[in-house]
């Protein structure tokens, strides 16, 4: 076996093991080996991915003594290492971007905590990317959503707190229905290795002795893991956990900790139940409704907010409608064009937060959008990032959003007739909205303030040239060109997610 | 009355001590168990003003259900949504269980090779008498390594949550610490001199013996934490400062969880690669065999252990 093909089992020991590490640091050195853990995962993951695209499949790798169904095991693909890639990136790109609200909003003794939970994330979201075992999987989705809550609630304030209770009970029902799925999936297969339950399930199916259970079980997975991704009804515990939590925290969570469970739900789908059966068992077409819901409410919802933080969390409960609308087509184009967007709102969204944190900052530290009038004009960099973010989640020519709404279309278009309809008119009023809102606020920053707002903010909102804060604006320059790249080679990403997706099967 | 003994020597024997308590005439409690009287509740005119206003706000913007049409809407909807999801919820499961494979019937799904080799296999495999800690530290082990970091992260946020590192603030915890309870309680020490060192050896057996017999390191880690606890109650901090304060806390759980990772990555390694790990499985059935189960049943007790009492003892007074 070549050694690069330990990286996938090097890369979660790493960040697990660095958890504990971190426990008896201080504050420098946690951030400092934290900073050491994401770089060298991500060179580890880049170089995997390059090697996959080369080999052109994908392989196991056994985690212990034992053959698969008796031992644990995890699997690579090409689809898997990018994704880890491009999580970790996100990952490194979100921390160093907020590092000074870090210092700033964070007990000094409680610091090497955040980055206990930051590591332990990281290890749960590469656990849940490369697994190939339920059981695991439910194991560091635990994990993540454990430090999910620690993450939330690290700035201790009520809001927070009252956030992270209501995010505890909301994935706790989705730990459950997902657990309880999953007991209910191994009673009529006998196995948890994920090859093997598709193998039974399909006898299973073909026969039809357990199909309501079968139909139960799945129908049960999906709406846990729904739950957990803030799925539009489910998405009440969303506003609030990122609207208020340390900036870091917000777009780490809205980018990477709900894709990460998107990916756990496109690979049960692809790997356990199989694609057909879950198309044939209708379920799709639930995940679709509520994520044309999702895009219109989610907007809706952030044209009637006036906390810029809380818009763009609401914006984030439209952007995830558009992933599961994409699921719910119930063709191949379709996960694709979701899984296109999940890179594509990770990035984007992760950028948003991070440049809506220099905005306030730059008016004294009110979020609400009166005080934030000609923001722009005091800190330049945040307000062309803001910009650039604004502009790829409308959907405009050049960055990534222009090409995931291209792709949904043309899913929706070749694959599925009578789910075309809804799906374009959906996208067209999605669009609209949510140029109503990112272009108002956009329109906001770049309107000079007036005496009145400027004598509200006397003192506190000094203008912060390019030249301050290095390390913000390469976090966020770095952002910034991951979404042109999305946004303009598109073609060589779309063609690894297909080949990757291929893999699956 | 003693017609051996002169009074002042009567005094001094058991009997008398015994027969003046059976009297009622001495009360043991006084004079030895340390208590501290409540202070009666005072708050001044500021903070009684601003309570009274956030309670009046509090009421009439988020509880006033007799004025805010849309609460006392949403109130009564819910309650019926509540009921009807949960009632439907339960209806949906208990038809999905009619419809699963019936309990104990050989041909059911999950009776094949994988619980097979298991039974028959894993004492040769994993050394381990005891099927199920092979099970979980040998043939899945991963699961379980994440499992114990799953305890790990709770701690965390437990830590995040109620760990007092203000100075002062911790002082004033401390002083506040048995407001409501007497400290130095004749009967529970007596009691938990007996009780916790023979609780502890339990503890130690069960993990000691987790891979021949029912019991581990999680099992016996909970009645070791649960003996300290009985311990820190009997004796007060002071005591279990003396050999367990939040340093040797960080440290075990440091070391137990390093240990774990370490092991275990040599070991997933050597798997994959189908090399030998050279770490002897023993004669099953000695307490010195099935190769790593012993040590990581140690790590895993010793974690277990910590994470109770340090639950406590947050939940006490944010720190210990």
């Amino acid at each position: 076996m070549e050694f690069i093909r330990n990286f996938p089992f090097f890369s979660i020991l790493l960040s697990l093991g660095s958890g504990v590490l971190t426990s008896i640091m201080n504050k420098k050195t946690a951030r400092l080996w934290n900073t050491f853990i994401l770089v060298a995962i991500t060179v580890m993951s880049a170089v995997l991915f390059v090697y996959m695209l080369g080999v052109g499949e994908s392989y196991t790798f056994m985690m212990g003594h034992f053959p698969a169904p008796w031992g644990n095991e995890i699997r690579a693909g090409v689809l898997e290492a990018g994704m880890a890639l491009f999580f970790c990136l996100i990952m490194l790109f979100s921390l160093k971007g907020g590092q000074q609200h870090i210092d700033a909003e964070i007990e000094e003794t409680k610091v090497n905590l955040y980055y206990i939970m930051i590591n332990l994330l990281l290890s749960s979201l590469l656990a849940l990317i490369y697994t190939n075992d339920l059981f695991t999987a439910y194991v560091f989705v635990e994990i993540n959503t454990i430090s999910a809550c620690g993450l939330i609630m690290i700035t201790q304030s009520g809001r927070t707190i009252e956030a992270a209770t209501r995010y505890m009970i909301m994935a706790s029902l989705g730990s459950g229905l997902l657990l309880l799925g999953l007991c209910i999936l191994y009673d009529i297969t006998g196995h948890l290795l994920m090859s093997n339950i598709k193998e039974s399930i399909q006898y299973i199916y073909a026969q039809g002795t357990y199909n309501i259970p079968l139909i139960a079980s799945i129908g049960m997975v999906v709406v846990g893991l729904a739950i957990k991704s803030a799925l539009y009804p489910f998405h009440t515990w969303l506003p609030d956990a990122y609207g208020y939590s340390t900036v870091s925290s917000a777009a780490i969570l809205s980018s990477l900790v709900s894709k990460g469970y998107i990916f756990l739900l496109i690979k049960i789908f692809f790997r356990v139940v199989g694609f057909e059966i879950i198309v044939d068992s209708k379920i799709v077409n639930i995940l679709f409704v509520f994520g044309l819901f999702g895009m219109i409410m989610g907007s809706v919802n952030a044209i009637l907010e006036h906390d810029i933080r809380r818009m763009i969390a609401f914006s984030s409960v439209a952007q995830i409608g558009y992933i599961y609308m994409g699921l719910g087509l119930g063709t191949t184009m379709g996960i694709v064009a979701s899984i296109f967007h999940i890179l594509s709102h990770a990035s984007t969204k992760s950028l948003l937060f991070i440049a809506g944190a220099g905005l306030t900052d730059a008016s004294g530290g009110s979020k609400k959008f009166e005080d934030l009038t000609g923001s722009g004009f005091r800190h330049p960099a945040a307000g062309i990032a803001f910009t650039i973010g604004a502009c790829s989640m409308v959907g405009i020519p050049l960055f990534s959003g222009f090409i995931s709404k291209m792709q949904f279309a043309e899913a929706a278009v070749q694959n599925s007739p009578a789910k075309m309809l809804p799906t374009m008119i959906c996208l067209a009023i999605s669009t609209v909205l949510n140029a109503i809102y990112f272009m108002k606020t956009v329109i906001r920053l770049y309107t000079p303030a007036s005496k009145k707002v400027r004598k509200t903010q006397a003192g506190e909102a000094a203008v912060v040239s390019i030249r301050e804060q290095p390390l913000y604006n390469l976090a966020l320059l770095c952002m910034v060109i991951l979404n042109v790249i999305l946004g303009c080679c598109s073609q060589p990403i779309v063609d690894w997610i297909t080949s990757g997706l291929s893999m699956f099967g | 009355m003693s017609r051996l003994l002169s009074e002042e020597e009567y005094r001094k024997t058991k009997a008398f001590k015994i027969r003046r308590w059976y009297r009622g005439e001495k009360d043991p409690y006084i004079g030895k168990v340390e208590m501290k009287p409540q202070k009666p509740f005072a708050e001044d005119i500021k903070t009684q003003k601003q309570r009274i206003h956030d309670e009046a706000l509090l009421r009439r913007s988020i509880y006033d259900i007799e004025h805010n049409r849309k609460l006392q809407i949403f109130s009564k909807f819910y309650k019926v949504v509540s009921v009807v999801f949960v009632f439907t919820l339960i209806a949906i499961l208990l038809y999905v269980v009619s419809y699963l494979p019936p309990v104990g019937n050989a041909a059911n799904p999950d009776n094949n090779e994988v619980a097979s080799k298991y039974i028959e296999d894993a004492m040769k495999d994993t050394g381990a008498v005891n099927i199920v800690t092979g099970m979980i530290l040998d043939y899945r082990a991963f699961d379980t390594l994440g499992e114990s970091n799953v305890l790990f992260i709770a701690t965390c946020t437990v830590l995040i949550l109620l760990r007092v590192d203000n100075r002062s603030k911790k002082k004033e915890e401390e002083e506040n610490d048995r407001l409501y309870e007497p400290k130095n309680d004749i009967i529970l020490q007596k009691v938990a001199f007996f009780l916790v060192p023979m609780i502890i050896i339990f503890g130690i057996y069960v993990i000691l013996n987790g891979h021949l017999s029912p019991g581990g390191g999680f099992s016996g880690g909970a009645i070791i934490g649960s003996g300290l606890i009985l311990y820190v109650n009997a004796f007060g901090f002071k005591k279990i400062e003396r050999f367990f304060t939040q340093k040797t806390y960080k440290w075990i759980c440091f070391v137990a969880l390093l240990f774990y990772c370490l092991a275990k990555t040599y070991s997933f390694y050597c798997g994959a690669h189908h090399l030998e790990t050279g770490i002897p499985l023993g004669t099953p059935g000695d307490i010195l065999s099935s190769g790593l189960i012993l040590p990581l049943n140690i790590c895993v007790g010793m974690v277990v252990a910590c994470t109770m009492y340090a639950f406590y003892a947050m939940f006490r007074k944010g720190g210990f």
